[in-house]
């Protein structure tokens, strides 16, 4: 077996933890091969050698600063109480979103000046409606047609809307 | 009869917080010694198994022996060392033994002739030397060696650790050490075949 075909089952060998197997034929590569065997004591010196690096003590507080983390990580969080749950907050979360979509769909501008403009002019014709409907006011209104002929539009509009001069309702 | 880890963390998640305290004294001290050595710095190692431990609180409601509880407490641990690293948290924390050392740290050179005199010194430098030559292993490889040399686990379980296979980890190690036994050449070399400073090296 070749060197490089050794070096991968090198480690398990001297660590032990080889197959019978493997221990053989890499014990028979290690009788013959020198550069191998001065690799393998090199690796026995090397684990010696980072033996020697002596473990690290844990700080004397490592256990109540661990001990703090967990108590502080159990403290519910002060706005804890708004959240009892995750699923009633989505809820509501959605509840508002979609009842200000909802809102957005209606019309945007009502124009509450034209509604009470259309209102008074409403009301305006109901007050004249007795005027309106007199026929013998409208067909003996006489003061129309003295008026000169560039006026006649002007006397085609009073025709048609008697009421806006209050005076030619008392005049007639 | 003495518990098992999985029945401790059995029983941590069922609400015994002693069976907790109970494997936080186990494992606290090997924890800390393992990310020690993946981070060097002891105070950044503490605040890693600090996190560790409390994700293992955190998960225990979840906990199922699905694996040895080693396996399980090393890969957290191995993943957030990984993870720490790679972000550059502690990358200040490494070093290299080529590198000129700062100036409160001692260089990683063999004692000179008048500092052999002091055995507590030479000690110092030795153990500097290797933790330095184990930091500047890519950080899996430094892993695997770690769990390896320091933490006597076998490969099955060290694969599980490393999510790889155990004749990819086999390769992983002979190439750890490898690098290992050249950068400490010093320290591993037979005087007979080191001449005047040298060591032999072999080349697969």
């Amino acid at each position: 077996m070749s060197c490089e075909k050794i070096s991968n089952a090198l480690i398990a060998y001297l660590d032990g933890r080889a197959s019978s197997d493997e221990r053989f034929v890499i014990e028979a590569h290690l009788k013959l091969c020198a550069a191998c065997q001065e690799r393998a004591e090199e690796f026995r010196r090397l684990w010696q050698v980072m033996s020697e690096v002596p473990a690290v003590e844990p700080s004397p507080a490592f256990d109540a600063r661990l001990r703090q983390r967990i108590a502080e990580a159990a403290k519910p969080k002060f706005w804890g109480w708004m959240l009892p749950a995750p699923r009633f907050a989505v809820s509501v979360a959605l509840l508002v979103a979609l009842s200000i979509w909802v809102g957005g769909r209606r019309p945007r501008s009502v124009n509450l000046q034209n509604m009470a403009a259309n209102s008074e002019e409403q009301f305006r014709m109901i007050k004249d409606l007795g005027v309106l409907e007199n026929y013998d006011v409208l067909s003996n209104f006489d003061a129309l047609s003295d008026l000169p002929a560039s006026t006649q539009p002007a006397q085609d509009q009073q025709q048609k809307r008697p009421s806006d001069s209050p005076g030619s309702g008392s005049g007639a | 009869m003495a518990r098992s880890d999985v029945q401790l963390m059995l029983d941590v998640k069922a609400g015994d917080e002693l069976s907790f305290e109970m494997l936080l004294h186990k494992y606290r001290k090997p924890l800390v010694n393992f990310l020690c050595r993946m981070v060097r710095d002891q105070a950044a190692a503490e605040d890693l198994a600090q996190e560790v431990f409390f994700r293992v609180y955190r998960a225990r409601k979840e906990y199922s022996p699905s694996a040895k509880f080693t396996t399980w407490l090393f890969r957290i641990a191995t993943n957030l060392a990984l993870n720490a690293i790679r972000d550059g948290r502690y990358r200040q924390m490494q070093i290299s033994i080529d590198a000129p050392a700062a100036e409160d740290e001692p260089a990683f050179q063999l004692p000179s002739r008048e500092a052999r005199a002091d055995d507590r010194l030479i000690e110092r430098e030795r153990n500097q030397m290797i933790r330095g030559a184990i930091l500047t292993l890519p950080e899996k490889q430094r892993a695997a060696v770690v769990l390896h040399k320091y933490h006597d686990m076998d490969y099955a379980e060290i694969g599980k650790i490393l999510g790889c296979s155990e004749s990819a980890l086999k390769s992983l190690l002979f190439r750890a050490y490898e690098t290992l036994r050249v950068q400490l050449a010093l320290l591993v070399a037979r005087p007979a075949a080191q001449p005047a400073g040298e060591g032999k090296r072999h080349e697969l």
